[in-house]
């Protein structure tokens, strides 16, 4: 813990530094996000959200805010040549060249931030005081990406942000996003991350999405990263009405932690979501994957489907809350996570929370934890199919009924791939 | 083709099968009817190397082979199929990957080289043909949402592409409407030949209307206590099962 409070430390040296620094609009915002940070530190256990997922451990590296080395982006494990998109490279943090899209505009946060979008919806909509590791981030984060669609304009092609990580030195990054689609627009992003190096990586990253009247929001991320790299994300998504938004997370075996929060404000009628997630975990990894959807309008439909496979001594946590409020009538929401274990010692603490102010809604939730299921394997093999054969048919089965909900194909077989390609290390025969 | 002999068999500690006999040869159907809890669909599940079962005495030869010492993969690869009673829903393995996984796993198991994709495909049509199976049904999930009638079709489907010598159909028959009936029965038909052989389990004499056995064995608490030709099945239609339950009794 004493190299944790050196952590603590650390951060609030560069707070003050960038105090005295500062002449950007954001002071009032980033102190009360310093406050909330300092009051709260870094979650423990004793944090119900964080009840399975010790952060202590990861943090005890000794971090630098710089990591002294250049970045260098060959696509990494998520090979997406196939894909026909706009590309941004985030270089530890900071964005490259920058690609012309009509209709968006596209840039680097440090450079805009007193412009109108970063100042009208940057920290807007967290809640700074729930959650630590947005507080700190949005007190210090100093460089990120800007994406904004302007009204009707539908973005041709999807852009594609690779997240490149190379440090000479136990590195702790905190980028940020803000993605603005405005009235009647539409826009897919997709997320990857390269690394290289074996120096510890923590990256801490806030992403915000608002998604204006009748927009239309999908969003990709792929997370397929080596043991060095531990990531914790918050993704904080506003919709206004009559929009549509998407999520595709796909976690593969690799980083040793990996915590996913993804909180949507339904914060006008006749909206659409849809969360789908898949994480595939080995080792002595852990993927903690909490979602929230907030349903505080009439008229909104949600749909969750997550999926667990877990090998070794892997561990996965899913949190799935949906709050549906007393305004929110006429309310559909609906949420599924299911787990598949490959092994004795994996460990998945699945939570469906559900709480209902509303009286006419549709809800439903369902957890189910399971190995392979004995009928199916004996039916494949009483075709003459082997039991290895029969056991990946079985599990890939089970994740491609997540990806298959991915719309842009060149992803979908992407992920598919590494999907199969990551079993085949994962499994061992019984 | 195959030989059993005085096959005892059962779940935990209860005897299901008591003491089987059986010979099956090439070019016959044989049909196995019996009242419910005989011990037909375990006769089956047994064969098929289930693994819930235990099989506690007697012997079973497929083609010279000692079938209860195979896994269940290398009897199928050897040449059995069973048409199962409840086939199996597999969402996300779509009907033709899993037929060709089988076909080539089957063909390697024999030394042959994977089916190429041209004669897969014209195999898969004339089968599909042959059995009058939808095929929209073919690409498909795995039985996903198929009536019952379509997943028995789909049964046969797959035992005219994987050709196997000896199929054992488990209640086929079961809950089918006559029209299903007749389709399944005429594909039964068509791929009957010298060389391979059928074991039909059934609860009802109507199927044997349409696939005519030529022994037809009675099953009663895990013995066969009556073997006949076709003829026997119009007596149990006419006469019920009770009349051989009798001499069970008094051989035990």
């Amino acid at each position: 813990m004493i190299i944790t409070t050196s952590l603590y430390d650390q951060l609030s040296a560069l707070y003050a530094d960038k105090e005295t620094a500062a002449n950007e609009g954001f002071s009032r915002l980033r102190a009360a996000a310093f406050d909330s940070f300092s009051a709260n530190g870094f979650p423990t256990a004793k944090n119900e959200e964080w009840r399975f997922t010790p952060v202590a451990p990861f943090l005890k590296e000794a971090y630098h805010f710089q990591p002294a080395a250049d970045a260098v982006s060959d696509g990494g494990m998520a090979d997406l040549s196939a894909l026909d998109a706009y590309e941004v490279v985030l270089n530890n943090g900071a964005p490259g060249k920058l690609p012309s899209i009509p209709g968006v505009k596209i840039s680097a946060l440090r450079d805009v931030l007193n412009s109108p979008a970063p100042q009208a919806y940057l920290g807007q909509s967290i809640s700074l005081s729930q959650s630590s590791f947005a507080a700190l981030n949005t007190a210090l984060f100093s460089d990120g990406l800007l994406i904004e669609v302007e009204k009707n304009t539908v973005v041709d092609k999807p852009v594609l942000i690779t997240h490149a990580y190379n440090a000479a030195w136990p590195f702790f990054a905190q980028p940020r996003l803000l993605v603005v689609a405005h009235r009647s627009s539409k826009l897919e992003f997709i997320e990857r991350y390269v690394v290289d190096g074996q120096q510890a990586l923590f990256v801490n990253s806030v992403t915000e999405c608002f998604v204006a009247e009748n927009a239309r929001v999908d969003q990709y991320n792929l997370q397929v990263t080596p043991p060095n790299f531990h990531l914790v994300n918050f993704t904080q998504v506003s919709q206004r009405a009559d929009s549509l938004y998407n999520n595709h997370t796909y976690t593969l075996p690799g980083a040793s932690l990996v915590r996913n929060n993804l909180h949507l404000d339904l914060q006008a009628s006749n909206t659409e979501s849809h969360l789908y997630g898949l994480y595939l975990a080995g080792g002595r990894q852990l993927v903690d994957n909490h979602t929230l959807v907030n349903h505080a309008n009439p008229h909104c439909f949600s749909n969750e489907l997550y999926k667990g496979v877990l090998a070794d001594a892997a561990r996965a946590v899913f949190n799935g809350k949906i709050m549906v409020q007393l305004d929110a009538q006429k309310t559909n929401a609906f949420q599924q996570n299911n787990n598949m274990l490959l092994s004795d010692k994996a460990v998945v603490d699945s939570k469906p929370q559900l709480e209902i102010f509303a009286d006419d809604v549709k809800c439903s939730h369902g957890s189910t934890l399971g190995s392979f299921d004995e009928s199916s394997l004996f039916y494949l093999k009483a075709r003459g199919i082997g039991e290895s054969s029969a056991r990946n048919m079985l599990v890939k089965a089970f994740a491609f009924d997540v990806t298959r909900q991915m719309p842009l194909a060149a992803v979908r077989d992407c992920v598919e791939a590494l999907i199969t390609e990551k079993m085949e290390s994962l499994y061992e025969p019984a | 083709m195959l030989s059993i002999k005085n096959l005892q068999a059962g779940i935990d500690d209860k005897q299901i099968l008591k003491g089987i006999n059986l010979e099956v040869n090439a070019g016959e159907v044989h049909a196995i009817m019996g009242p419910n809890g005989s011990g037909k669909s375990s006769l089956a599940s047994v064969l098929a190397g289930r693994e819930t079962y235990e099989v506690t005495g007697g012997e079973v030869y497929f083609d010279g082979k000692n079938l209860l010492d195979m896994p269940v993969e290398d009897r199928a690869r050897e040449g059995l199929f069973l048409a199962f009673q409840y086939p199996v829903e597999i969402p996300g393995v779509s009907n033709i990957n899993f037929l060709r996984t089988a076909l080539n796993e089957i063909r390697a198991y024999r030394q042959q080289p994977p089916i190429d994709a041209k004669e897969f495909l014209r195999l898969t049509k004339e089968k599909q043909q042959l059995v009058e199976f939808d095929a929209k049904l073919v690409n498909r999930s795995l039985n996903e949402g198929f009536s019952g009638g379509e997943k028995k079709r789909n049964e046969i489907f797959q035992l005219a592409m994987l050709e196997p010598k000896l199929a054992i159909l488990d209640e086929t028959d079961s809950g089918l409407d006559i029209d299903a009936l007749r389709v399944v029965s005429n594909g039964v038909n068509k791929l009957r030949s010298d060389k391979n052989a059928f074991i039909v389990i059934t609860h009802y004499q109507r199927l044997l209307e349409y696939i005519v056995p030529d022994f037809v064995h009675v099953l009663y608490n895990g013995r066969i206590v009556k073997s006949g030709t076709k003829e026997l099945a119009l007596e149990l239609e006419e006469r019920g099962y009770d009349w051989i339950k009798e001499p069970a009794y008094s051989n035990s």
